[in-house]
């Protein structure tokens, strides 16, 4: 496995939307190289035979009837928000520009 | 009012329903001792004084009514604020929520409701879960009853503290690694993480979605399993949730019976790292269960020792999907960043300043383990891991009924002592991890104090997937043997916590 790098944890903070400090970079590319370190042998446990469980307790097509249910009211839906107008969720501007 | 407090829920909802107490006395007196002591536990976030004294008020009014009344009906209760509740803030311990009023009650939190029970109030946790010591609470740490400068365990230690001080009969937690059995165990409560699917997720803010599950916290087994009865069940808004009924939990720890049932040491959960305090009080819990006519047999999972890595990568990917909500767009905090504000920058700025360190090591991890090239090297080998650890728990429920071990490793740490060492911090739910792994119910128990520091130790049953009955039944029996030995429960043990208040909530 690759080693974590500063400038790894970087990108993964731009991915993640999460801004960074020079210090913040540092310590945690630090901190993930030793938990990656630790968790790296998980890789050589299992064979290609053995199947991926991504559910413990598997149940399929899980579906209910199809009717109107409870909904959130527009007020509901806008209670917690930073910012609104017109019933709707207000946010700066999408695109970077004048 | 002291007696009051100390009574069991069970107990209560017996002099409750006998007219001996009422709801609004029972309620007081345990908003009384928050009052008194949680300016030095730091169990709760809020507490929700008005709601739960009208609750009170309005089940006595309907017990003089001769009312038919759920058996739990004016027993106080507190809820981990990682659940959402209608009228309280919803924290989940991090700034990033702060001041977040839920539109929508958890469906756990409407059963509770539905039965009459009045909330206390939020309980304390690791911010969205992550912990292991409540110590990654954006809200301060909460403390640990029997020394206030250790830890309550995490990250439901809130949850538990609350219980084993006393400030409430019963709690609801989450357990995702260990998170209500481990807090269990270091303040010296009982804590059930149910079957996966057992009790509804809706309304549980979600950390690892395949690994959550609410699940009661108590100071006794049959507490517990009053209380599952009333949370647990199929809900349809939640689409992991069974269609299985509750099952008969009362009537299995009113029971308990233990005699020619095989219980299975776990070969894996002992030995090196474990504190030698804690396998003492162990082995004597086995010889109990013997005594009571338990075969007690070894069984071997040598997956387990891999369960912790596969749970550090499923766990941090499941979360930092998760947590990608949390962008200062529909709801929470909004940081706007100076000059330029477009959307993207806000997000980077809201989850800068939302966002401890132990969320953003996770969410990074997370991000890390899905990312073009290692997702089939991490995500996909942990999930590998997890098939095998589902086989272990087979092959040794061929063997045995139950499974045995101890909760955690070791007793209570001090504060502060394992903050600096993310991975010192992760061993602690070695041993509760491969439930959650596997979806199969865990029970913990108090059995006894460590020799080396008079803390509380905790037992783990294990039992197979849908059969929660028999962690009650196990457990009846384990804590009705231990309890005679100690002449009463292990919390009248604990030492008188001081009484400090003047925190506003």
């Amino acid at each position: 496995m690759a080693e974590i790098t500063r400038d790894d944890v970087a990108h993964l903070a731009r991915l993640a939307h999460i801004d960074m400090t020079d210090d913040e970079l540092a310590r945690m590319a630090g901190e993930l190289a030793v938990i990656v370190e630790s968790i790296k042998t998980v890789s050589e446990v299992a064979g290609d035979d053995v199947p991926a469980t991504s559910h413990p307790i598997p149940l399929s097509n899980v579906f209910r009837e199809d009717v109107v249910g409870e909904t959130l009211s527009n007020e509901e839906a806008l209670l917690n928000a930073p910012d609104n107008a017109d019933g709707r969720f207000k946010v700066p501007a999408i695109l970077d520009g004048e | 009012m002291t007696e009051l407090i100390h009574l069991s829920a069970d107990a209560l909802a017996q002099q409750l329903a006998a007219k001996q107490v009422s709801a609004v006395e029972a309620t007081q007196a345990y908003l009384d001792r928050i009052d008194a002591v949680d300016g030095a536990v730091n169990a709760y976030l809020h507490v929700n004084t008005e709601e739960a004294l009208l609750v009170a008020a309005e089940v006595d009014q309907a017990r003089a009514d001769g009312d038919t009344l759920h058996p739990l009906a004016g027993v106080p209760i507190a809820v981990k604020d990682l659940i959402v509740t209608k009228g309280q803030p919803t924290t989940a311990g991090s700034r990033i929520l702060e001041g977040w009023q839920s539109p929508y009650d958890a469906t756990v939190v409407q059963k509770l409701r539905a039965a009459r029970m009045p909330i206390l109030g939020k309980t304390n946790l690791d911010e969205f879960a992550m912990g292991s010591s409540t110590e990654h609470s954006a809200y301060g740490p909460t403390r640990n009853p029997w020394d206030l400068d250790r830890i309550p365990g995490g990250s439901g230690g809130g949850s538990a503290a609350a219980v084993a001080a006393f400030e409430a009969p019963l709690a609801l937690g989450t357990d995702t690694g260990g998170a209500i059995r481990q807090p269990g165990a270091v303040p010296g409560t009982v804590g059930v993480k149910p079957t996966y699917g057992g009790v509804s997720r809706y309304g549980a803010i979600a950390m690892a979605s395949s690994l959550d599950q609410i699940g009661p916290v108590s100071r006794t087994v049959l507490d517990s399993a009053l209380l599952h009865e009333v949370i647990g069940g199929h809900d349809p808004r939640d689409s992991t949730s069974l269609t299985d009924p509750v099952g008969a939990l009362v009537e299995a720890a009113r029971l308990g019976q233990v005699e020619g049932m095989r219980i299975g040491v776990i070969k894996e959960l002992q030995g090196e790292g474990y504190q030698a305090g804690v396998l003492t009080r162990f082995h004597e819990s086995l010889e109990l269960l013997r005594s009571a006519g338990a075969e007690i047999v070894e069984v071997s999972c040598p997956n387990f020792r891999y369960a912790l890595e596969a749970y550090y990568l499923i766990m941090p990917s499941e979360a930092s999907s998760n947590l990608a909500k949390y962008d200062g767009v529909r709801f929470g905090l909004r940081v706007v960043p100076e000059g330029a504000a477009t959307i993207e920058r806000v997000m980077g700025a809201t989850r800068a300043a939302g966002f401890g360190d132990e969320v953003k090591r996770r969410i990074i991890l997370g991000t890390y383990a899905l990312s073009a090239g290692y997702y089939d090297a991490y995500y996909g080998s942990a999930q590998k891991v997890r098939t095998l650890i589902q086989r272990d728990f087979a092959a040794a429920f061929e063997q045995a009924d139950v499974l045995i071990s101890p909760t955690a490793p070791t007793t209570a740490f001090k504060l502060g002592e394992k903050l600096d060492d993310p991975l010192a911090m992760y061993l602690n739910d070695v041993a509760t991890i491969p439930a959650n792994m596997a979806g199969v119910p865990g029970l913990s128990l108090p059995g006894g104090l460590a020799d080396e520091d008079g803390l509380p130790v905790g037992i783990q049953l294990l039992a197979p997937a849908r059969e929660d009955a028999r962690l009650y039944r196990v457990g009846a029996v384990l804590e009705s043997l231990l309890e005679d030995s100690w002449g009463g429960p292990l919390l009248a043990q604990a030492p008188a916590v001081p009484q400090i208040t003047g925190r506003n909530r």
